[in-house]
């Protein structure tokens, strides 16, 4: 089977989009983007794959004739199933790659040996748990699943022995960055989906049937485009990289056909996009040289406060009385924030000033693209902080009037996603070329 | 304010500018404008002992003529600057300018000339150049002029004499306008510069050099109007800063500038028969795949790097308005040797800079329209408040009136620490491939 | 004219509804400044039907539009209660802030009840707004004022002269009066009037600081730019006569400060009263600059225009938005100093400001000279925080009473 694929290298994560021959989706993956680029792509585009399975075996129930509701059910255990799998052999790379380390420590206290035997073996008495049908997951990556787990035990391990804490966490601090880039440790669809479906005792059925013709699916890659801040570095050939730009106005039109601007915010930067009828960019704008009012800044403001990134916004959103904040520059945040907090004004009247701020910002980018048209697309990180959208949507109100305001639950994969149609019609197009050749 | 570039590669240090890479695809015209300038700087250089007089003044609204009259030679700090730029010494000049209390928000043209200052004033060759006898205060176009002469009078504690060029805010030169400044160039400038020179104002000698001016004037345009063809034999922003060098400094009104422009123009012309591109210090740009035009000075501490950001992709500045700094003539005017203090009021007043913003951006439009261009790039430049401010306000109504996308990148004359080649190439990467897209859009 | 704040008979005008106190006077001064939409001005053009035209910093002949029933309506940029949506669209991060509220402020129809605008000649970026101004609001009049940077007469002067000759016709043309001798000799009294009791001011400022708070003369001062001159005169006469009489003001241990680069965008009230609760106490300044420009009175004997124009070409301040060598401004900036017994300097200029901050190394060199103490900080109109500057502006007070002190 053929398909294509998209991958946008962004600053934080990477992202991998897969469509079918007939330029549906099929499985999307995503990692942290980290410093490992190619890695960062092989990880994201095997994620992909794995759920391209996934879709595939479902396509296979169905054309079995096992109902809708029925097919979810089992897709979904075997997938569970299958993840707690993928992180048994994660965990299983961790432990390698955290004995070498530690092989590799000047210091070497002996109890640090038999501390690691422990806080392993208490994670992977976990895994069933952690991925029990109704379980709730902090994360789909597994460096952060198990950076939370591996560190709550190593502080007890520490405090219970007398061990020094730090070097436990910059054991697993290098360790991971090994396991998160190996493609190894993510595993083979075919591996994991036979130990899951061995596990769960259903060797003989319409799903394993499924499984078996899934796995010897031969995936040929048709055509790839990257896009993202780091394509310049992605492991394409030029003709296959895209600007975010243009990735973003397409694949945003393909979720919502209807869009005409599209925002964008990142970690990085913020991007103003107009697009026409046919997700064709007309008009762009990006933040100039400084990168206030970004999601970096937001990330900034949690350090700042102790937060995690995600309670920003529904702090912001129990705000009555916004604080009004002139300055977005990164730099002076800080002090700002402090000198506002010990005024005694509330945490969360100043962090709706400051998303009111930021959004303000992306509200000159728009008016400088061009202005807002109907039906305005917001993504990136920031589209999913309830306070960034709620700004967003009073002040387009305000300046622009009435108009809808798109987001996607998966908007995280936008540039990913229009990479991937720019690599399908080029895909199409080869093949017509070759044909009339 | 920014301007021209007349050397193509780093100057060596010591005298004449010896052959630079990429010699053999030199033509000769670049050859005579290098070894013009070389002798110019030997003449600067040996000032001191000659006894020969120098005039600093500006490029938009420069005197050139009437100082050449008077046998007096003119220093530009603004060129000077461009080219710290180029031979990567501003930033060492800007850190010593900012060591002395000048702002980091301020115009690095003049932090960078008061560092080379304080540094022993080694100009572009690697020569010293002399005090200035007179600081020529043209005030055309911008007004952070005022101010950088205002803190050279205090170093070097020599004459200044001051023309103020009024704005054309309405789009036109009155005749208060250009009586004032012929009031000025009367009752100021040339008692100045019969002070310093010890000579008599010579209206036939000025006369000679303005007839001079327009022939080169003639061919320069030839040689930017070029650009309309398609292909266009010339890059008619980073190229033309080169063309621009000499009309632009010290040498409009000289035989030496009436020569070198008619060879340019028999070189373009013969490129033009052959049907080649634009010459970039990477070789020839083989395929043109987009023509832009380009509002705003380049950027002087990643020239070559910037150039070639356009030249991969591609994409050829077809004509620019930074190359109309020291004087738009290809909307007709000419100096005129018949009316010798007024047409040089007339070029003070019609430079690029002290256009209005409604006739800024009806010269884009048209030049959109004109040289067949896909679309407009705007380099903001943090130092130049006369060029940037306005430049987000250009870019929409030009995107209204021509209906063709404007981009926008941001740097700086020359500070290298506001260039960031990462953002710069992601900008234009987008514009470009934008262009593309559009162009497939509509043949689909 | 010298000063004059003796009392007085209570101005007419306020008559009826008492005479102001201090306080009322202040509140009412500090609502005109923040009043943006200029509800005054509108209800001016109501009772009169004459026409209003604003002007930006930091120079225009007011005279000659109050003497054809204009009324001069001085802007001065928004403040840190101003939210900018519009207007960033418009600017790039390295430009100052007076533009994008200016911008701001047209865009939201706060002066939409103005006939026009005036640009002085002051930096490249206000002369680059008149084109924009131009383009975005067509129904106005919009001038840049090309003030001229040659000061000869029958050079400069001629110029000028000419200068305000179209903009008197350009304001007949809109409805004004023609441009009348006698009309602007009158108008040129009632500004010399005006100019002096803001000189007076300034010097009782000099004499009592404590009498005469910054913050509060700011925002009197700030208010007469909205008011016609009769009103703005009897306001500063009124707030000078209520401050003398004010008994409960009494001296504290303040260092007295000159404080120097606001001349055009404008610090927020909110900056000026951390200086002065910092321990400062400001004995000069140059903000909203356009009551000082002028030294002295006009002439009122001979033709007025031309006055009017020897008053630009000979009585102006070395203002760094002229081309004056040889030191005259740190000169001028030494015996400021001195005359203001100031113990420091405060270079407080707003970020970005080409006119300001190229000159202050020049300045700085000029107060050293005299071994005046100086420090230096920017801001903009809209910031929101003042910790940093209170604690530098704190740290230059006490150490400047330590040193007078020791």
């Amino acid at each position: 089977m053929r398909y294509t694929v998209g991958i946008d290298l962004g600053s934080t994560t990477t992202k991998a989009v897969v469509l079918g021959e007939d330029g549906h989706v099929l499985g999307r993956g995503i990692t942290n983007s980290r410093s490992n680029y190619d890695a960062a792509c092989q990880v994201a585009l095997g994620e992909a794959l794995i759920n391209t399975r996934f879709a595939l075996v479902a396509g296979e129930l169905a054309a079995g004739g096992v109902a809708e509701t029925e097919r979810a059910a089992l897709v979904g255990a075997l997938e569970r199933s299958f993840r707690a799998e993928q992180y048994r052999a994660q965990l299983a790379v961790l432990d390698r790659e955290l004995r070498r380390c530690l092989r590799r420590s000047l210091m070497r206290p002996p109890a640090l040996d038999a501390a690691l035997d422990r806080i392993l073996a208490a994670m992977a008495a976990e895994v069933t748990a952690l991925y029990a049908a109704g379980a709730r997951r902090k994360s789909d990556f597994f460096r952060d699943l198990a950076a939370s787990r591996y560190l709550e035990l190593a502080e007890g391990e520490a405090r219970a022995q007398g061990l020094p804490f730090d070097q436990l966490a910059s054991l697993f601090d290098k360790a991971i960055l090994d396991v998160e880039s190996s493609a190894e440790a993510a595993g083979r669809f075919a591996d994991h989906a036979r130990a899951a479906l061995a596990a769960s005792g259903t060797s003989e059925t319409p799903l394993a049937a499924a499984v078996a013709r899934v796995e010897s699916v031969e995936l040929e890659q048709a055509g790839s485009v990257g896009t993202g801040y780091g394509r310049a570095r992605l492991p394409f050939a030029e003709g296959q990289i895209r600007s975010e730009i243009l990735c973003h106005g397409l694949g945003a039109h393909a979720m919502f056909p209807s869009t005409r601007t599209v925002l964008d915010i990142g970690g990085q930067d913020t991007k103003a996009i107009q697009v026409d009828g046919d997700g064709i960019v007309t008009s762009f704008q990006m933040n100039d040289r400084c990168a206030a009012g970004c999601g970096r800044y937001l990330g900034y403001i949690a350090d700042e406060m102790s937060l995690g990134l995600h309670e920003l916004g529904p702090l912001a959103c129990a705000s009555s009385s916004p604080v009004r904040i002139n300055s977005t520059c990164t730099v002076f945040a800080g002090a700002e924030l402090r000198e506002r907090l010990s005024l005694g004004e509330r945490r969360e009247d100043i962090l709706a000033g400051l998303h009111r701020a930021i959004i303000l910002r992306a509200m000159s980018l728009l008016a400088r693209s061009g202005g807002v048209r109907n039906e305005l697309t917001f993504t990136g990180g920031v589209a999913r902080n309830p306070a960034a959208v709620a700004a967003l949507g009073r002040l387009v109100l305000e300046n622009y009037g009435e108009l809808v305001l798109n987001i996607s639950e998966d908007s995280i994969y936008t540039g990913a996603l229009g990479a991937a149609l720019f690599a399908h019609r080029d895909a199409v197009r080869g093949r017509a070329g070759s044909h009339a050749a | 304010m920014s301007r021209v570039e007349p050397t193509p590669e780093p100057a060596p240090r010591g005298a004449h500018a010896a052959a630079a890479p990429g010699e053999a695809q030199k033509d000769s015209s670049q050859r005579r404008q290098k070894e013009m300038i070389a002798r110019h700087y030997d003449r600067l250089a040996a000032a001191p002992e000659t006894g020969e007089k120098s005039v600093y003044t500006f490029v938009p609204g420069n005197l050139t003529e009437l100082l050449r009259s008077f046998d007096l030679l003119p220093v530009l700090p603004e060129i000077n600057a461009l080219q710290s730029g180029m031979r990567g010494k501003s930033a060492d000049y800007i850190a010593l300018a900012e060591k002395q209390g000048h702002s980091e928000d301020v115009c690095t043209y003049v932090k960078s000339d008061i560092g080379m200052l304080e540094s022993g004033n080694v100009g572009p060759t690697g020569q010293r150049l002399p005090l200035p006898d007179l600081l020529l205060l043209s005030y055309t176009g911008c007004f952070t002029f005022l101010k950088w002469f205002e803190l050279l009078r205090e170093k070097y504690r020599c004459p200044v004499a001051m023309l103020h060029v009024p704005y054309q805010a309405e789009g036109k030169i009155t005749p208060a306008m250009r009586g004032y400044v012929v009031d000025q160039l009367r009752g100021e400038v040339i008692p100045a510069l019969e002070r310093i020179s010890g000579r008599r104002y010579d209206e036939d000698r000025l006369r000679e050099q303005l007839r001079r001016s327009a022939q080169a004037e003639d061919d320069l345009v030839w040689v930017l109007q070029s650009a309309r063809n398609v292909p266009s034999p010339i890059d008619a922003f980073f190229g033309a800063v080169y063309y621009v060098g000499p009309i632009f400094s010290a040498f409009r009104g000289t035989e030496d500038a009436v020569a070198y422009y008619r060879e340019l123009r028999a070189e373009v012309a013969e490129r033009l028969r052959a049907g080649k591109g634009p010459v970039t210090p990477d070789g020839e740009v083989e395929r043109e795949r987009y023509r832009v035009v380009v509002e705003g000075p380049p950027n002087w501490t990643s020239f070559r790097q910037f150039w070639k950001m356009f030249a991969d992709e591609g994409a050829v500045a077809v004509a620019s308005t930074y190359t109309k700094v020291g004087g738009v003539y290809d909307l007709g005017f000419r100096h005129d040797p018949e009316r010798p203090l007024e047409t040089l009021a007339d070029y003070c007043l019609g430079c690029y800079t002290n256009l209005g913003l409604p006739t800024r951006i009806e010269l884009l439009v048209r030049y959109l329209d004109e040289y067949r261009a896909d679309g407009f790039l705007i380099n903001s430049v943090k130092s130049c408040n006369s060029f940037s401010a306005g430049q987000l306000h250009i870019l929409r109504e030009v995107e209204k009136r021509s209906g063709k996308p404007g981009g926008f990148v941001e740097s700086d004359l020359v500070d290298p620490r506001y260039f960031s080649a990462a953002n710069i190439k992601n900008r234009l990467e987008s514009y470009f491939q934008m262009l593309e897209q559009k162009r497939l859009g509509a043949t689909a | 004219m010298s000063a004059d704040l003796a009392p007085r008979e209570p101005h007419s005008e306020s008559a009826e509804s008492g005479a102001p106190t201090l306080t009322t006077l202040v509140a009412r001064a500090e609502e005109l400044y923040r009043d943006y939409r200029l509800e005054a001005v509108r209800q001016w053009k109501a009772r009169t039907g004459g026409l209003a035209v604003g002007y930006l910093p930091i120079y225009v002949p007011r005279e000659l539009l109050a003497a054809q029933g204009v009324l001069p309506v001085g802007l001065m940029g928004g403040r840190d209660d101003l939210e900018i949506i519009k207007g960033d669209a418009y600017y790039q991060s390295y430009i100052c802030h007076i533009p994008r509220s200016t911008i701001e402020l047209g865009l939201n129809g706060s002066l939409d009840c103005l006939d026009g605008l005036l640009f002085p000649a002051i930096c490249d970026v206000i002369r680059n707004l008149s084109g924009m101004w131009r383009m975005l609001f067509p129904g106005q009049l919009v001038r840049y004022l090309d003030v001229p940077q040659n000061f000869a007469p029958e050079i400069g002067g001629r110029f000028w002269r000419h200068e305000l000759e179209a903009l008197a016709s350009d304001l007949a043309a809109r409805g004004a009066r023609p441009l009348e001798p006698e009309a602007l000799r009158a108008a040129i009294a009632a500004y010399n009037v005006n100019r002096a009791l803001v000189r007076a001011l300034y010097a009782l400022r000099r004499e009592q600081p404590w009498k005469v708070p910054t913050s509060e003369l700011y925002v009197v001062l700030r208010a007469s730019l909205v008011l016609p001159v009769e009103e703005s005169t009897a306001m500063l006469a009124d707030y000078g006569r209520l401050v003398l009489a004010e008994e409960g003001r009494r001296p504290m241990d303040q260092a007295r400060v000159l404080l120097s680069g606001s001349f055009c965008e404008q610090p927020p009230l909110g900056l000026i009263k951390t200086l002065e609760r910092a321990g400062c106490y400001i004995v000069d300044d140059d903000f909203v600059q356009i009551h000082r420009y002028l030294r002295g009175d006009i002439p009122l004997a001979g033709d007025p225009l031309d006055n009017l124009v020897r008053a630009f070409l000979d009585d102006g301040i070395a203002s760094p938005t002229r081309y004056i060598a040889d030191g005259v401004k740190g000169e001028e900036l030494r015996q400021r100093s001195r005359e203001s017994a100031a113990e420091g300097v405060l270079f407080c200029a707003p970020s970005f400001c080409d006119p300001a901050l190229l000159d202050q190394p020049m300045l700085v060199e000029a107060v050293e000279r005299d071994a005046i103490p100086w420090t230096a900080f920017k801001y903009s109109e809209n910031s929101g925080q003042f910790q940093v500057i209170r604690e530098q502006a704190g740290t230059f007070a006490d150490a400047i009473k330590l040193w007078s002190g020791a």
